[in-house]
């Protein structure tokens, strides 16, 4: 069991390196996602009532946008050198090389997440901290993940991945995206209600449901 | 990782099909290498020696046949198959932007290798690869990344050891510290697999050597059996025939 977390913590260890030194995934996402929340804030007015209703759905769409640029450079960098095989080739099972992409990916979702959500909350005029959006962004960002590192991994081996990555991603990820959207909404609204007992236990149980099915569906998917 | 004692084969391999969508490439392969010898495996472009390096090391499922490595069928304890072999692959598969030692030291974590930096060191000072260890691997040169490339696949000290065309890209020093590692007889039960073009090499290091021709085994012989020259015919033969 040492190794199983040892394989899978190599794995992350490795994608944080190379990512440090290229900062390929978080300049690129973090300049994408500023971009999506700016443009939104020009074209709407922010009013309070405005920022009310519309603010948590800029906020995932800037987070979910940013994410697939992300999760598609995250199997890039496997596939252009062959290294995917490199991974392959290691006395472990599949589900330690989409458990270690993974959790590399959902790393960088969370540090792009807590670098842009200052920045909108200043732009919509939002407080900085609102200490309930946590557990919804980490259940939500951990879900777009799960299923995010699966398709990637899928839309690695089609000619056009950049494009097939979110078409096959999208529709999955949508009930994570509506559930984030409604829990934000009401954390951004202030007005915590029983409506929170319904999304954020549907965010987990989506985590979990997918926390097992995905594992499964990358071994097949990564071998020919 | 040593071999069951009871096995004779280190690598059986019968009935092997495999196809691309409707393309064929290995038509029903049977293959044996006994342990301790090395195989060479040769054929045109095309012939499906990569498919077949490729299921061996577990990269691609065979559409049917039978495989057993060490005495373990592949289709279901594929990764105690991979603990016991190292491939090299046309691929260096190295990262890039990650030094050698790097590269190394992650390869070594994924495979649970012991004392990781000395193991480091001593197959690094067998491929001549020490002065560079720890340049980034995108600055060398293909050459430089195929000794990394082999360096990287005795790390974990395999006894078998499938290569596709190791040779590719690599100067005269690096072809003798190649065939080094293929011909070592440090482990007796140390198998090579080791495809090629260049039909000397193949006659120079190989106990037995087969021809792959069309998916097909087309050729399968013990060396010692023949003389070079009727080797070299039997290759011409084979290969000839689908030119």
């Amino acid at each position: 069991m040492r190794g199983y977390f040892a394989a899978i913590f190599a794995v992350v260890t490795k994608d944080v390196i190379l990512e440090l030194r290229t900062k390929d995934i978080l300049v690129s996402v973090m300049v994408f996602a500023l971009l999506v929340i700016v443009i939104f804030n020009f074209a709407l007015d922010p009013t309070p009532r405005t920022v009310a209703l519309v603010a948590p759905g800029i906020l995932w769409v800037a987070f979910l946008f940013g994410g697939v640029l992300g999760l598609n450079r995250s199997f890039a960098i496997e596939q252009d050198r062959g290294n995917l095989y490199g991974l392959m080739l290691a006395p472990v099972g599949r589900d330690v090389i989409f458990f270690g992409k993974l959790l590399g990916n959902f790393l960088f979702m969370v540090v792009i997440e807590a670098f842009i959500y200052p920045v909108f909350a200043v732009l919509f005029n939002l407080p900085i901290w609102i200490p309930g959006l946590l557990p919804i962004a980490l259940l939500a960002t951990l879900g777009i993940a799960t299923v995010g590192t699966t398709f990637s991994a899928m839309a690695i081996n089609t000619r056009s991945r950049e494009v097939m990555l979110p078409v096959l991603f999208f529709p999955v990820v949508v009930p994570v995206i509506v559930a984030a959207v409604e829990a934000s909404g009401v954390m951004i609204r202030g007005d915590e209600s029983a409506e929170l007992t319904r999304w954020i236990p549907f965010l987990a149980v989506f985590d979990a449901i997918f926390l097992v099915v995905c594992p499964a569906a990358f071994s097949l998917v990564i071998e020919e | 990782m040593n071999p069951s004692p009871k096995v004779e084969l280190a690598i059986k391999v019968s009935g092997l099909r495999k196809a691309f969508g409707r393309t064929p490439v290995l038509r029903s392969v049977d293959l044996e290498v006994p342990w301790g010898q090395v195989l060479t495996l040769l054929g045109p472009n095309g012939s499906g020696k990569t498919t077949l390096i490729k299921i061996l090391a577990t990269l691609t499922r065979p559409d049917a046949g039978d495989v057993i490595i060490g005495g373990m069928p592949l289709s279901k304890r594929g990764q105690s198959v991979r603990r016991i072999i190292g491939v090299v692959t046309h691929d260096p598969l190295l990262y890039d932007d990650l030094t050698g030692r790097e590269n190394l030291r992650f390869s070594a974590r994924m495979f649970g290798v012991q004392r990781i930096d000395q193991r480091i060191a001593e197959v690094t000072e067998r491929m001549g690869m020490t002065p560079r260890l720890d340049q980034r691997v995108g600055t060398l040169s293909h050459g430089m990344k195929k000794r990394f490339s082999i360096a990287r696949a005795l790390l974990h000290d395999p006894v078998i050891l499938l290569m596709d065309e190791p040779e590719s890209g690599l100067d005269q020093e690096a072809l003798g510290l190649l065939d080094a590692v293929v011909t070592d007889k440090s482990n007796s039960q140390r198998t090579v697999l080791m495809t090629t073009h260049s039909l000397d090499r193949a006659i120079a290091l190989g106990q037995r050597m087969a021809i792959l021709v069309n998916g097909r085994v087309a050729y399968q012989e013990s060396l010692e059996s023949g003389g070079t020259e009727a080797l070299k015919e039997a290759y011409m033969r084979h290969t000839r025939a689908v030119s």
